[in-house]
């Protein structure tokens, strides 16, 4: 993947590009609409599904409380089963990690099932810088990896795409990588899921390392669990020799009994299905079925840093099943490109800064990239207060202060383009403490309202770009009680 | 320090907040959800399985204990397979009305060799009706996982009602999580065009399921 989110424009910028392109939005309209319908109907055959999403937050939250004790119980039981646990806390480190494991199979490729922590980390791009091809075989991955482009979407990362583009894409491109596109390829879709069976197989078949994510860790046990479609994940987890799964500490869970929740939730959250097709569970190794070596990295990457942030640490029950990206109307218009992150959408806008701080542009905009509508809540299979946080973090950008980084806490500046903001809230804070003033103030601005523009002037005048400045009444509210006591009085 | 001592460190520094008291496991999660969703008879949970994988463009068939052997060799006849590999504890009769080529899973047979191979026929560990699942646990009647994967055609044959539960969680009461998995919905599919699902990407294209009744250890 030649894409890079590095140095990205702020939200506001690249959204007001992307919202330009017509195809861009019919794609998005389209596919978000399509499975937001799907999804209600998925959740509505659950009679039980506030108790179900009750129970996952519960779930999650007891983890995170006692995260350092579950790590630790889930290195033991992985190891008791026969696999190897590494520990990476940022993404340099896990991707050394995982070259030099692949180094010592002595190959030189490795497949891969799609995985959020390996896009976060930038592993396709560690590995080609040594010599090592990485292949990307969800057909989405595949579709954004040949189109030398980025993914836009959790779930489905190449829903900015429609079918025509992805035929033009596949005629193109395959043949630059392995086995062409057949000849003739039509931009039906089971024609394209094909066209990729084809081109991938050579590769599953031939496969000696596999990479994955993983869904969820079991603690008590030190089972993995991969949820997926295609087959594709089945390919890489039980063909190769060798399996190396790079998973957030996130992940865990406590009990096997606990995948009862999150299996009913996370199909019908996500693509809307009762079950998805293929889920995998292993534990550590089995001999003489699948991988024989088996390596676990754990990543930490900014978790332990999101870990610390009271409010922000809910953030981390996210299980990634991009409904919140499905409901969105900033999402929908905007495109996941705008966000500037592998993790786009409302999860994206709170969980970027607060696993790479809110420094960069990219960063200090996304808390604002959202109206607060609140409808990522209401549909979160973990209750993930999305709006909550949101606000939170658009705090921390406008006013600084405490956070943790990379383990150490630090206070922050308040941030540069926010102090007309700032200082509007000040005067407004001064205002309402002097009410004699406010009185003033009140009246002078009806007794003027005619001669009042139409947009404010200076700092105020992008704000007023895009929004009426409300009408200013001909007397004050409190003038007007008086007057009329209370409002009884309407002689006056 | 290393990083896991970093990592571990760093957690409990975040974690300064959290009283040392705080609730156990046992107490800290409500289970107030469903451990199944209806009240169905035997009967209706078997027929809820097969409406649902039938909904996931699976195949259903049912038959009898002593039909099976003629129903699997008609399902290999008109998929029109050259070959069927079979896990080594595959109850003997099972295909004993077929002369298609058998295929032993061997610790030595390559991926390229199931590759050339037409279909499998398996048995299953479980079977969810609510979300119409097949479970397999790599024991001896279903081999190991990739006999059930890189042919494009797989017969699975589920014991009713025996092997059928009604829901997920009760599921998972009876699998061993040390064994290797896979639970199956359908056949293979995506959505990832337009998230349109779309049956048949990499694994088994054609996913047919046997429900037999009585006793099928012809």
């Amino acid at each position: 993947m030649s894409g890079t989110f590095v140095g990205m424009p702020a939200f506001p910028e690249a959204a007001h590009e992307a919202v330009a392109n017509q195809t861009l939005r019919g794609n998005l309209r389209h596919a978000t609409h399509t499975i937001r319908a799907k999804r209600a109907a998925a959740v509505a055959e659950m009679s039980d599904w506030a108790e179900l999403r009750e129970a996952g937050k519960q779930i999650k939250d007891h983890t995170l409380r006692h995260l350092d004790r579950y790590l630790v119980q889930l290195e033991e039981s992985v190891t008791a089963a026969g696999g190897v646990v590494h520990w990476a806390a940022d993404a340099d480190e896990a991707n050394r990690i995982v070259i030099d494991l692949v180094r010592m199979t002595g190959e030189s490729e490795v497949v891969k099932v799609k995985s959020m922590a390996t896009q976060e980390i930038g592993l396709n791009e560690a590995l080609e810088a040594e010599g090592i091809s990485a292949f990307e075989t969800d057909l989405a991955e595949l579709i954004v990896q040949l189109g030398k482009d980025r993914p836009s979407h959790i779930l489905v990362p190449a829903i900015h795409r429609n079918r025509g583009e992805i035929r033009d894409i596949f005629a193109r491109e395959m043949s630059e990588w392995g086995r062409p596109a057949p000849e003739g390829l039509t931009d039906t879709p089971a024609e394209l899921a094909e066209a990729a069976r084809l081109h991938l197989r050579e590769k599953f078949l031939r496969a000696k390392v596999g990479v994955s994510g993983a869904n969820f860790m079991v603690a008590e046990t030190g089972t993995l669990v991969v949820v997926e479609s295609e087959g594709n994940g089945r390919m890489c987890l039980t063909l190769p020799e060798t399996l190396i799964s790079v998973v957030g500490i996130e992940k865990i869970v406590p009990t096997w009994q606990d995948l009862e929740v999150f299996l009913q939730t996370l199909p019908r959250s996500s693509t809307a299905e009762r079950m998805n097709p293929y889920t995998t569970t292993w534990t550590g190794t089995t001999d003489g079925d699948g991988p024989q070596a088996f390596h676990l990295v754990l990543i930490d990457n900014g978790r332990t840093d999101t870990l610390a942030d009271e409010v922000g640490r809910q953030a981390l029950r996210c299980i990634r099943c991009s409904a919140c990206l499905n409901v969105c109307p900033v999402y929908e218009r905007a495109g996941g490109h705008a966000y500037g992150s592998v993790y786009p959408g409302p999860i994206g806008a709170i969980l970027s800064p607060q696993l790479r701080g809110t420094e960069s542009e990219i960063d200090a905009s996304l808390p604002y990239a959202s109206s607060l509508c609140g409808a990522c809540y209401e549909v979160c299979p973990v209750a993930i207060d999305i709006p909550e946080v949101l606000v939170h973090l658009r705090e921390r950008v406008v006013e600084g202060g405490p956070v943790t980084q990379e383990g150490n806490k630090v206070v922050l500046k308040p941030a540069k383009g926010h102090a007309a903001e700032r200082a509007a809230m000040r005067a407004a804070r001064w205002a309402f403490s002097h009410p004699g003033a406010l009185r003033t103030g009140q009246r002078l601005a009806s007794r003027t309202r005619r001669f009042h523009p139409r947009t404010l002037p200076g700092p105020g005048k992008a704000w007023s770009a895009t929004r009426d400045l409300p009408a200013m009444p001909a007397e004050p509210f409190r003038d007007w009680w008086q007057r009329t006591n209370g409002g009884k009085d309407t002689s006056k | 320090m290393n990083s896991r001592e970093l990592i571990l460190d760093r957690v409990r520094r975040a974690l300064a907040d959290v009283p040392r008291e705080d609730t156990p496991y046992e107490g800290a999660v409500d289970r107030d959800y469903a451990r199944e969703h209806g009240n169905r008879s035997v009967e209706e949970t078997v027929e809820l399985l097969a409406e649902n994988l039938a909904d996931y463009r699976a195949l259903v068939h049912r038959c009898t204990g002593a039909e099976l052997p003629a129903l699997l060799a008609g399902l290999l006849s008109a998929h029109g397979s050259a070959s069927v590999v079979v896990p080594p504890g595959l109850p003997s009769g099972w295909l004993e009305g077929t002369d298609i080529a058998r295929v032993e899973d061997s610790a030595k047979s390559t991926p390229y060799d199931l590759d050339g191979v037409s279909s499998v026929v398996t048995a299953c560990a479980v079977a969810v009706a609510e979300t119409g699942t097949i479970v397999l646990d790599g024991g001896p009647d279903q081999g190991r996982r990739r006999i059930t994967l890189v042919p494009d055609h797989h017969i699975c044959v589920v014991r009713v009602p025996d092997q059928v539960v009604s829901s997920v969680p009760q599921a998972l009461e009876l699998l061993d999580p040390a064994r290797p998995l896979t639970w199956i919905s359908g056949p293979s599919a995506t959505s990832d065009i337009e998230l349109d699902r779309v049956e048949g990407v990499h694994g088994p294209r054609t996913l047919e399921v046997v429900l037999v009744s009585g006793d099928d250890r012809a």
